[in-house]
């Protein structure tokens, strides 16, 4: 990309203080990017619809409707340990998946515009080969390359790493922060302008530095790592890797407004979504940068069809093949602690308490703190209250954490046209239900819907993924 | 017997002032139309892999800047259909259950054409990088040891068939065919690591990918012994040493009847094209910087280079050549050198869609775990790594 950052709202002088919450500016527009989750309970896999999740076809495919649909961004999660469940790998949903920088860089071959967004964290990785890596896929992909920062912080996950589980949960944001700084500062190592034109040049490169004569030398020591590297890559087309980052506790929240471009929240639905806008541009501002300048695209899912009672119907078969007997009665084994394989999931919840204090869902990324006991007495009372079978009341469980945009093409564009207008979020990024056709009808019914409305970009800004998200060039850190 | 052969594609060539000598830009060795543009030529010219280097900045008027080499295998492994891809990972200062996915997704990426060429790296700098110490001539090999069987052991943890997808039982997996790799590393002094497993992507579509390994890691009574790898690099300063070396090396690894790993002769290339004589290319580029590369040397006619190769591929399964530039050696060994050894059936065909073992002669890799293996194990033939 160019060096000039004239597009989209003002962002100028970021870093510098004076920015206030008023500053703020919707864009009149969202756009969208795609989590190809991997390892979920939310895509199906029982229809014979549902493709493989880990052959490349499925990416290639899903990635190229997506960029046929003008979307900004691929995302890969991640998840470095296999889910349990009571004590076995958890077998009922969708598992096994590819290392996300290892498919987008395969990616980035095949497609042309959409930015390159890989789930990486902060504890099992190294800043100097993580931010060597990110800088490889930048360059590869002509700078459409991101970063989804998270902190899986389990000692868990630590067992399949050479430095075990070694970070006190209070320590992963400051560990998160300083592991970001110092991948900024080997991006930042390099000069632009300093590799020669031409092999006539005195040498490969020239600069300043010390020791290598064009990078400077990235120095930390801390707590739990030193790093001492001379960064081995310039610039990319968009500088540098854009960062996303995905946490949602206060501390994750401000690490954010410090530090990223663009969080990807847990938080779609509208009203929800407005107050995590005005906590975050309050954050942000706190951080001395324009309230724009941190994007939020939360996690979503998308049932469309012609008309709102075929897309009513089809919610109730996707919950129904995401929320199978099985999955119902393990949903509450996570709870209650022990196999409940005896109960009937079309009958009432299981009279005996659980076995456990304190539960822990099934384990993977996240871990419940509730009192068992009270949580499965609450439960009782309500599905009692309502009527409620196994099934029926872990179907309604889900519905409370809904991230689901169910309705017709029109209507859905109508309701989004919305958060464009009031400026709520930049963009969705959507979970699809089905691999690898679960954007067509986004693609082909939506996104129109939507351009008519004149709220997503006809085409893309420009080549980089900076460029489509209309982010300001990074100052040099 | 036919053989193989593998093209180092690192950066402009393996000249160290290649760059001086390229016709594209010095940057474009950063750009995916190169990347891209090699890969191709590569493989319509009947190379059976590329092979990647990696490691830190040189020093010096060359110092060049270098993309990660997965990552560079992984960008061409949908542009191409055949060549094998060989990536250099190193294994004293990753992580082996990120390189064991890592490689496994490279697999899927490529289907079925990913290698892994092992190197332990006792380079200072990225000792530094990481804050850990430099690791000497033991360790190193201890790690690369080590890093093999914990990357074999994450790529059988999942067997073929562990994605049952069995819609009565309502179970995506079958954790019975799921293991955990409970892998404890020895790295001498007490040192050591553990990873548990399993991994977190389904078993490689080749099963195992192919273990390419310097010979200086690997020995009998070693940590990575010739039966954990599947094949080994061999060089030699000269021509002539290069020979006896790899008599030499059968002796030592075994023979491949008995599973030892094929042989690759490591071979530095200089053409004579276009008018200019090699000798006098390679002076041009020595006098801007020696080339120091410890390999033996072939420089004369691409005709010439043919003889040689049909020699050596009478000792060696396979030979790695490091052409001086890419762009200008790598169009003479394409018109010229690999249609000569083709015409006296001197080269293994490629297949679109065929696997990298089956270059190295290798079937698809039987899961430690599965009922074949059990049987095999039975029946005394032993289960294969
Ligand atoms: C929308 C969203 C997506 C996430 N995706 C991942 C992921 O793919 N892998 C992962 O390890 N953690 C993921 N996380 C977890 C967060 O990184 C973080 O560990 C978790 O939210 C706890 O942090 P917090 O206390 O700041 O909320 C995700 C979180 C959110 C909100």
């Amino acid at each position: 990309m160019s060096g000039d950052s004239t597009q989209g709202h003002s962002t100028q002088g970021h870093g510098t203080q004076g920015h206030t919450v008023a500053d703020f500016r919707p864009s009149g527009q969202i756009q969208f990017g795609i989590f190809f989750q991997g390892v979920n309970s939310g895509t199906v896999w029982k229809t014979p619809e549902a493709g493989s999740q880990t052959d490349f076809e499925s990416f290639r495919r899903i990635a190229q409707t997506a960029e046929r649909g003008l979307f900004a961004a691929f995302f890969l999660g991640e998840g470095l340990r296999l889910r349990e469940h009571l004590g076995r790998v958890h077998e009922l949903d969708v598992a096994g998946r590819p290392d996300a920088q290892t498919m987008l860089a395969a990616l980035a071959g095949v497609t042309d515009k959409i930015g390159l967004v890989a789930t990486q964290n902060t504890t099992y990785n190294d800043p100097a080969d993580l931010a060597h890596r990110l800088a490889s896929l930048d360059l590869i992909s002509g700078g459409r390359a991101a970063w989804n920062i998270v902190t899986t912080d389990n000692a868990w996950t630590g067992q399949n790493f050479r430095r075990g589980g070694y970070l006190d949960h209070a320590d992963r944001y400051t560990h998160a922060e300083a592991f970001v700084k110092v991948a900024k500062e080997i991006w930042d190592s390099w000069d632009d302008g300093v590799i020669a034109g031409s092999g006539a040049a005195e040498s490969w490169a020239s600069g300043s530095g010390e020791g290598h004569v064009f990078a400077r030398r990235v120095r930390h020591e801390g707590q739990h790592y030193s790093v001492d590297v001379v960064p081995r890559l310039p610039r990319s087309a968009q500088y540098r890797p854009v960062l996303f980052q995905a946490g949602d506790s206060p501390e994750g929240r401000d690490f954010a407004a410090r530090q990223a471009d663009v969080i990807f929240s847990a938080h779609p639905q509208l009203e929800d979504a407005r107050s995590f806008r005005a906590d975050l541009v309050e954050r942000t501002v706190a951080a001395g940068r324009h309230p724009n300048e941190l994007q939020i695209f939360p996690a979503s899912e998308f049932i469309l069809a012609p008309t709102e009672a075929e897309a009513l119907e089809k919610k109730a078969w996707v919950r129904s093949q995401q929320i199978g007997p099985q999955q119902a009665i393990a949903f509450l084994e996570q709870f209650w602690g022990t196999s409940l394989s005896g109960y009937d999931p079309d009958g009432p919840l299981p009279e005996i308490d659980p076995v456990v204090e304190e539960t822990s869902e099934t384990r993977g990324s996240g871990f419940h703190g509730a009192r068992a006991r009270q949580l499965a007495d609450q439960w009782r009372a309500e599905a009692k209250d309502k009527g409620l079978s196994i099934r029926q009341f872990v179907t309604a469980q889900s519905a409370r954490r809904d991230a689901t945009f169910t309705g017709s093409y029109q209507s859905v564009a109508d309701h989004l046209a919305e958060y464009a207008r009031d400026g709520v979020v930049d963009g969705f990024n959507i979970s699809p239900w089905l691999i690898p056709t679960g954007l067509d009808d986004i693609v082909n019914h939506l996104v129109p819907a939507l351009q008519e409305r004149g709220v997503y970009p006809t085409e893309y800004r420009g080549s980089t993924l900076r460029e489509h998200l209309g982010l300001p060039v990074p100052a040099r850190d | 017997m036919s053989g193989f052969l593998i093209l180092e594609a690192d950066g402009a060539g393996s000249h160290p002032a290649a760059w001086r000598a390229s016709r594209t830009a010095p940057a474009a060795v950063l750009g995916p139309e190169q990347l891209r543009d090699v890969a191709l030529a590569a493989e319509s010219a009947g190379f059976h892999a590329l092979s990647y280097a990696d490691g830190p900045l040189p020093e010096g008027a060359d110092a060049q800047a270098r993309l990660n080499a997965l990552q560079r295998a992984a960008f061409v492994g949908p542009l191409t259909h055949a060549i094998g891809l060989l990536p250099e990972v190193d294994t004293v200062y990753t992580e082996p259950f990120h390189v064991a996915t890592q490689l496994a997704s490279l697999d899927y990426v490529s289907q079925g054409r990913g290698g892994w060429l092992l190197a332990a790296s006792d380079d200072a700098r990225e000792a530094a990088a990481v804050g850990r110490s430099v690791a000497d001539g033991d360790r190193r090999r201890a790690e690369a040891g080590a890093s093999v069987e914990a990357n074999r052991r994450l790529w059988d943890s999942w067997e073929d068939d562990a994605v049952i997808k069995d819609v009565d039982s309502g179970r995506y997996l079958d954790a019975d065919r799921l293991h955990y790799a409970d892998f404890q590393a020895d790295l001498g002094d007490g040192e050591g690591y553990f990873v548990k497993g399993p991994s977190i992507i389904p078993r490689p579509l080749q099963g195992q990918l192919p273990v390419v390994a310097p010979a200086d890691l690997v020995s009998e009574d070693g940590p990575l012994s010739p039966r954990e790898v599947d094949a080994v690099l061999v060089s030699a300063p000269s021509l002539e040493s290069l020979r006896p070396r790899l008599a030499e090396a059968r002796e030592e690894f075994g023979p491949r009847s008995e599973g030892g790993p094929a042989l690759v002769a490591e071979l530095d290339v200089v053409l004579d094209v276009r008018g200019l004589s090699a000798a006098d290319r390679l002076a041009a580029l020595d006098a801007a910087t020696p080339w120091a590369s410890g390999r033996a040397r072939f420089v004369g006619t691409a005709e010439k280079l043919a003889e040689t190769l049909a020699d050596l591929l009478g000792l060696a399964d396979g030979v790695r050549l490091h052409p001086a530039v890419l762009d200008t050696d790598l169009p003479e060994l394409s018109a010229l050198t690999l249609p000569l050894l083709r015409s006296r059936n001197l080269l293994r065909p490629t297949t679109p869609g065929g696997a990298f073992r089956a270059v190295l002669g290798l079937e698809r890799a039987v899961n430690r775990y599965s009922t074949e293996a059990a049987r095999s194990v039975a029946a005394g033939t032993g289960a294969q790594a």
